[in-house]
């Protein structure tokens, strides 16, 4: 059986050293290691976005990557997002948007969303949607979904005008 | 998920020893958004992986005038993030952008999707399209292939035991040349290919002419297919209908499609034909330094 290994990565800020097996994804190791139970299984195998996290700046699918594979890694997770009690400006538009019902997918999409607008600040209705493609949700219709990540860059370009 | 052990070595030499030693039962881990579901769902049951991300010579990235090289772990935001490569080696940037969503890019290397070998993979048509060849390391040295070579059947190639996908490196683009990869997918995106067309064309001085051509497709036959007889019809021919016509019905030649869920023989033999002509009219656009309109899907 192979040996626990020791892995060190910074998440949300924070160095956090654990131990995991290699069979473990980075989504097991958040999880059930390390209680950070933000980040959602879904589909397990890379369709659905629910465990989307940030991985050296990038968005990846947390149940795709092996938790080995983050040593050294800056990772930031659904619960880096928000600022003390204050929500950032994607979450308060999910919320006031109403763009979640059972909100599974609701972290992913999130962690999603902030990749989008690190990388384009006014994103148009159709680069939003063929962003958020790897993102499911078999609730809402995305319409809701859409329209609060158009809100949510209106409010971060105010806020940053 | 199935035990197994991980190792992730920095020197090339040190991963081909442990995938050698290994008797088979090491797998190579890029990006892994094949590998991982893979043995996660007991498709694979390797005893090894060996992570390749951390060999320098696996994650080249470099553009110059001898041509382009991608180290086989690149994963594919990165080629589609240089704006030099976008605009030299269209094909392979229109495929890097389609491979999964945004996320899957994040980690999915073109060298990984080679390796997989899937007869839809998206990758492949525009590596042979471009004149890709693959650069394979091993215990008994270094070998070249080209991509249209490399694919033997549904998920087999010409790697063996202990052997290493190192780069693929492709020629310098001529002057007035251009290249386009698309795919028929009933959706707009995250779907596998029904039918898919690479094509590279390169243009004389007036831009009228096809100097020469290369045409791939994908889906339509156990691997993906360099339609070698339809590519050379357009040499020395004007760059109009007529002859895209002709290439296309060439192209429809060579197709052996499936009939399955995805659609019937007769259609993706029909998209063949409709897909050479849109993929050609494109690329020949792009040397021309015309706007190409295109939305990945259609």
């Amino acid at each position: 059986m192979a040996k626990k290994r020791v892995v060190t990565t910074t998440i949300n800020g924070d160095t956090h050293e654990f131990l995991c097996k290699p069979q473990q994804t980075l989504l097991e190791a958040l999880r059930d290691v390390l209680g950070l139970t933000g980040t959602k299984e879904g589909c397990s195998n890379g369709n659905c976005g629910a465990c989307t996290v940030q991985m050296n700046g990038r968005p990846v699918d947390s149940c795709l990557v092996l938790a080995v594979e983050a040593e050294g890694a800056d990772l930031k997770t659904i619960e880096g997002v928000a600022c003390g009690n204050h929500l950032d400006e994607v979450q308060s538009a999910f919320l006031e948007g109403a763009a979640l019902q059972c909100g599974i997918c609701t972290p992913g999409f999130i962690m999603q969303t902030e990749s989008l607008l690190e990388e384009n600040a006014t994103p148009s209705e159709e680069e939003i949607r063929f962003y958020l493609s790897g993102n499911l949700c078999r609730c809402t219709g995305y319409d809701k979904i859409v329209k609060a990540v158009q809100c949510a860059a209106e409010q971060r370009q105010a806020a940053n005008a | 998920m199935r035990d197994f052990e991980y190792e992730a070595p920095t020197a090339l030499s040190a991963a081909i020893e442990l995938l050698a030693q290994a008797n088979g039962s090491a797998k190579p881990l890029a990006g892994g958004t094949d590998l991982i579901d893979h043995v996660r769902t007991g498709r694979l049951e390797p005893d090894l992986l060996v992570d390749v991300k951390k060999i320098d010579e696996l994650n080249v990235l470099k553009l110059n005038g001898d041509g382009l090289r991608v180290g086989a772990a690149v994963p594919c935001y990165r080629i589609y993030g240089t704006p030099e490569i976008s605009q030299q080696y269209a094909a392979l940037t229109d495929s890097c952008r389609i491979i999964g969503g945004i996320q899957i890019q994040s980690r999915a290397s073109v060298g990984g999707n080679l390796c997989n070998s899937g007869p839809a993979a998206d990758s492949i048509p525009s590596l042979i399209v471009l004149g890709g060849v693959c650069v394979i390391a091993g215990p008994n040295g270094t070998r070249e292939v080209p991509a249209e070579d490399f694919c033997t059947a549904p998920g087999k190639n010409v790697l063996e035991a202990g052997e290493l996908l190192v780069e693929i490196k492709f020629p310098a683009r001529a002057t007035n040349s251009g290249s386009h990869y698309r795919r028929f997918i009933p959706r707009n995106e995250m779907d596998i290919a029904v039918v898919s067309v690479g094509a590279s064309v390169v243009l004389d001085e007036s831009k009228e002419n096809i100097v020469s051509a290369r045409i791939a497709l994908g889906a339509v036959a156990a691997t993906p297919l360099f339609a070698q007889a339809a590519s050379d019809l357009l040499a020395g021919q004007p760059a109009n209908d007529e002859s895209i016509a002709r290439a296309a019905a060439a192209a429809k030649e060579i197709a052996t499609p499936i009939t399955d869920m995805r659609g019937t023989a007769e259609y993706r033999t029909h998209l063949v034909g409709v897909f050479t002509q849109r993929v050609l009219n494109a690329a020949i656009s792009q040397a021309r330094g015309e706007a190409i309109c295109y939305k990945p899907g259609h």
